[in-house]
């Protein structure tokens, strides 16, 4: 028998790792990398999903901006559509018309919206408030062309023509859930206090509700409608059947009117070249307003958030 | 201004009377206003219901509940059944959902975990613009550059380069309208709301969650997949039912590319309908009363879905925010 | 701190303000119990006691603001000049419109400017001044709130832009433009620092040479400053109420003793 270290316990080497302990080891180590592995796996896949995720935007405003800008110029304002075969033209009447039915939108809406955003955050807690709310979320989710087909039948059929104001009620019945929850939810962060300061100088409720507590929540109301108002000047599918579009110049309201959305899709749809040109033009001038109504949302924010600053 | 006039002394009589002063005009006045203008929201539902649903009574009564079973849509002959339109309504749909729910949950993920915070507002803004494009234009850009696209290189891709052209999911010609160039564009327009609820749900969930995984020693992967996905996996459903009920309702950009045909189909590459779309393509030319009739059927039991699909979205985002992750 | 004077023999000390047999709830809650209290013209009253006692509910009894929270009842008299502000009769706009009231929090109202916010509360009278009558007035509220030096070159700007103790000052100014008799203050210089709270203070001096003045404030050292009587609540009912001085230094219940004290709080 050797004396071999074996029987020495005071001995410097640590003891060799036996078989069993060396292979859970491996594994262990095995183990590590692969969830390194998997971790970096997954960044990359996110990373990719971010990036394929965002293509598609730059895709189509590239798109826009190159085929618009070719058939833009002052003509697409100023003019009216031209037969086919003839070049040039524009759509005036189109740019026109969805101002007017934006018009019409925000007469009806508007006051529909704040006045049920009003009350929806001074009877927080009323039966009739928690209907509406529940309710103005199911509204605001119905496609758009059931709003269509509904304005048709309610205001298009028993007169037997298609007119503005039946496109414009289609366009307020989308609006005013937005502009309800947006006012909602604006008169409520009004402060107490102040509601309480004008009580106490001898206002009267409504009063209160209205000099000091709405005047207060304006801006923010404002955006809040801007939002609604960027959303419905692209919608088509309400204006299929109610507005209808017209290629001659009408401002009238009990008539066709022409509508930037609409030209838009007939002309896509259409077999020919230079219409195809021009429905680029209109997509690009529609993103462009839409933009500009987002933007001036923004703007209302910023601007007299001296309502709401400290 | 004595206290004196503090007493209303023309107001003789108690209760009614002296409620009828000034003030008390002005409250009830502005009460009423705003009362009516609340119920307003409830009546427009109530009118949008009402009338769709009269006016589709006649194909209801004529077709009874087999009008959604029914794939035959013959208007010379009078005979109407939407179910061609329901399933792709449905297919196109789900094959949005598919395509965006990854995209849009991996965005959501990125932007909240793992993107430095100089790149989180220009991403996420990004992705937000999405929703601020107008259907038509969507659809225009799908005729003229996602058509091309599909029908040049997608379509032969799975076709012939990965044979697939013998199952029946890739069967029969390709022209470029289809249910595949619908799910495509509506995978793009749904992926920013399924990305923003997501992102709004992921952001919910408590730092301690995320905090006590790493510290246990799991990657930044395994600390998501076991401690954050969990906490917002309803919130997250909720969001991808809000796109499916945004999906099931698009209607311009899909009538421009799915080709408008009364077929239902196995294959992706075959054009086919959605509800939306049929009333879009064929409301303006209905002939006779029972197509129109029939097409206000089929816009009653869009009306039907998305409000049933909508409400489950709300209740199932609204479920997760009020308790925000009550642990299971 | 000037010391007062004893009264001149000619001047009357009359009761402006009398509190009756006051009981208040919130619906079932019994928050004000049985208080009969009364506030001499051209003094300062503080109200003190721990948090939950009921001051503040006590004082927006006085001008029928606690009637405002959904659920609040109000039973007793409380007499302004002898006329019951509780009465069938008693339209509580015009009541409020005689009584002032600042809060704890300036609240000026974001949207309107300096001037507009003193003149808030003229607009709405029944005989509404001219143009120039209201400056006029405006100026006057500003100069007895101390704050007329500071903005009278910056009326028209934004009342955001003040300082917080300013922004209180405005606050006493707006409530001062109708020249109300009885001011109330609840809590006035809780969320100003200590200059701002002095220079309220020293205002509120300056107040009660005209009007009568009820301050609630958590502060004692405050109430012995600025006050003529003082009067202790706990648990919604009036302990005891005397002469500041007298309160302080011999207070007659065991419990304003252990008070004032500091044994609670």
């Amino acid at each position: 028998m050797s004396a071999t270290a074996a029987q020495a316990p005071q001995s410097a080497r640590p003891p060799r790792p036996s078989q069993r302990q060396r292979a859970f080891a491996d594994r262990t180590r095995g183990r590590v990398r692969r969830r390194r592995v998997a971790n970096t796996a997954m960044t990359v896949v996110l990373g990719v999903a971010a990036i394929v995720a965002t293509l598609p935007l730059i895709f189509i405003l590239w798109h826009l901006v190159r085929e618009g800008a070719t058939a833009l110029s002052l003509d697409f304002f100023t003019q009216m559509p031209k037969p086919v075969g003839e070049a040039g033209g524009g759509l005036a009447n189109a740019i026109v018309g969805t101002l007017i039915l934006i018009g019409i939108a925000m007469a009806i809406g508007l006051p529909v919206g704040v006045g049920a955003g009003l009350y929806l955050a001074e009877y927080r807690r009323s039966p009739l408030a928690t209907a509406v709310r529940f309710l103005s979320d199911v509204l605001n989710g119905l496609p758009s062309i059931v709003m269509g087909i509904f304005a048709w039948q309610f205001l298009v059929r028993p007169v037997g023509h298609f007119s503005a104001v039946a496109g414009g009620v289609a366009l307020a019945a989308m609006m005013i859930p937005m502009v309800t929850r947006t006012t909602e939810e604006m008169v409520r962060i009004v402060p107490v206090a102040l509601r309480e300061a004008a009580l106490a100088l001898g206002y009267a409720r409504w009063r209160t509700s209205i000099t000091v507590v709405l005047r207060t929540a304006t801006a923010g109301i404002v955006t809040g409608a801007l939002v609604a108002i960027a959303r419905i000047a692209g919608e088509t599918a309400p204006l299929l059947f109610t507005a209808f579009g017209n290629q001659f110049w009408s401002v009238r309201v009990n008539e066709p009117i022409a509508a930037l959305p609409l030209q838009i899709f007939n002309y896509a749809v259409s077999p020919y070249d230079e219409w195809h040109a021009l429905a680029w033009a209109g997509a690009l001038v529609l993103i462009i307003l839409v933009f500009l109504i987002s933007l001036a949302a923004r703007f209302a924010t910023r601007a007299r958030f001296g309502g709401m600053g400290d | 201004m004595t206290p004196a006039d503090i007493v209303d002394v023309e107001q003789e009589e108690e209760g009614f009377a002296a409620r009828l002063s000034g003030a008390n005009i002005g409250d009830r006045a502005y009460r009423i206003a705003i009362t009516l203008f609340a119920v307003c929201v409830p009546m427009l539902l109530l009118l949008v219901a009402w009338e769709i649903g009269v006016a589709a009574w006649p194909a209801f009564r004529e077709f009874g509940a087999g009008f959604l079973a029914s794939s035959t849509w013959d208007p010379v002959r009078g005979i109407f059944g939407a179910a061609p339109a329901i399933y792709g309504t449905i297919v196109s749909s789900i094959l949005a959902l598919l395509i965006a729910t990854p995209l849009a949950l991996g965005v959501a993920l990125f932007l909240s975990e793992l993107a430095p915070p100089w790149l989180r507002q220009p991403v996420a803004f990004l992705v937000d613009l999405l929703a601020a494009i107008p259907s038509v234009v969507y659809g225009l850009w799908g005729i003229f550059v996602l058509l091309p696209l599909l029908r040049e290189y997608v379509m032969p891709f799975f076709r012939d380069t990965l044979h697939l052209g013998a199952t029946p999911l890739f069967s029969g010609p390709a022209y470029g309208p289809s249910m595949l160039a619908a799910g495509v564009i509506l995978a793009i327009m749904v992926l920013p709301y399924i990305s923003s609820v997501s992102r709004e749900v992921l952001l919910a969930v408590p730092r301690s969650q995320r905090e006590a995984a790493l510290a246990l020693g799991a990657t930044r992967w395994e600390a998501i997949r076991g401690a954050v996905l969990p906490y917002a996996r309803s919130g997250i459903l909720g969001g991808v039912i809000l796109g499916l009920g945004r999906a099931l309702g698009e209607t311009m950009a899909v009538t421009m590319l799915i080709g408008n045909k009364h077929d239902i189909s196995a294959s992706l590459l075959a054009p086919g309908y959605t509800m939306a779309s049929l009333i879009a393509n064929e409301f303006a030319e209905a002939t006779g009363d029972l197509h129109l009739s029939a097409l206000m059927a089929v816009g009653f039991t869009l009306f039907t879905l998305t409000l049933v699909v909508n409400a489950i979205a709300r209740w199932l985002v609204w479920r997760v925010t009020r308790g925000a992750g009550v642990a299971r | 701190m000037p010391t007062r004077a004893a009264p001149a023999p000619a001047r009357e000390v009359r009761t402006r303000v009398a509190v009756r047999s006051l009981d208040a709830f919130f619906a079932e809650v019994h928050a004000i119990k049985n208080v009969s209290l009364a506030f001499e013209d051209r003094s300062v009253t503080a109200i003190i006691g721990p948090s939950g006692c009921g001051k503040s509910t006590f004082l927006r009894c006085l001008n029928r603001m606690h009637e405002t929270i959904p659920g609040a009842r109000v039973s007793g008299s409380v007499e302004l000049d002898g006329t019951d502000i509780y009465a069938k009769r008693s339209n509580p706009i015009r009541v409020r419109q005689h009584i002032g009231m600042v809060f704890q929090r300036p609240s000026p109202f974001p949207t309107m400017s300096v001037r507009d916010n003193v003149a808030a509360g003229l607009r709405i009278l029944s005989k509404r001044p001219a143009r120039k009558e209201t400056d006029a007035i405006v100026e006057r509220a500003l100069r007895r709130a101390a704050l007329w030096d500071e903005v009278a070159d910056r009326l028209d700007s934004s009342a955001l832009g003040l300082s917080g103790g300013q922004q209180q000052r405005l606050c006493i100014a707006r409530a001062l433009a109708t020249e109300p008799g009885v001011l109330l203050l609840d809590e006035p210089t809780a969320s100003l620092d200590p200059l701002s709270t002095q220079r309220v203070e020293e205002l509120l001096y300056e107040l009660r040479k005209d009007m009568t003045v009820v301050i609630v404030t958590h502060n004692m050292q405050q109430a012995a400053r600025v006050s003529d009587t003082t009067a202790f609540f706990l648990s919604g009912e009036l302990v005891e109420s005397a002469p500041t001085r007298v309160m302080f230094t011999t207070p007659a219940d065991p419990r304003t003793e252990a008070y004032i004290t500091g044994r609670f709080g």
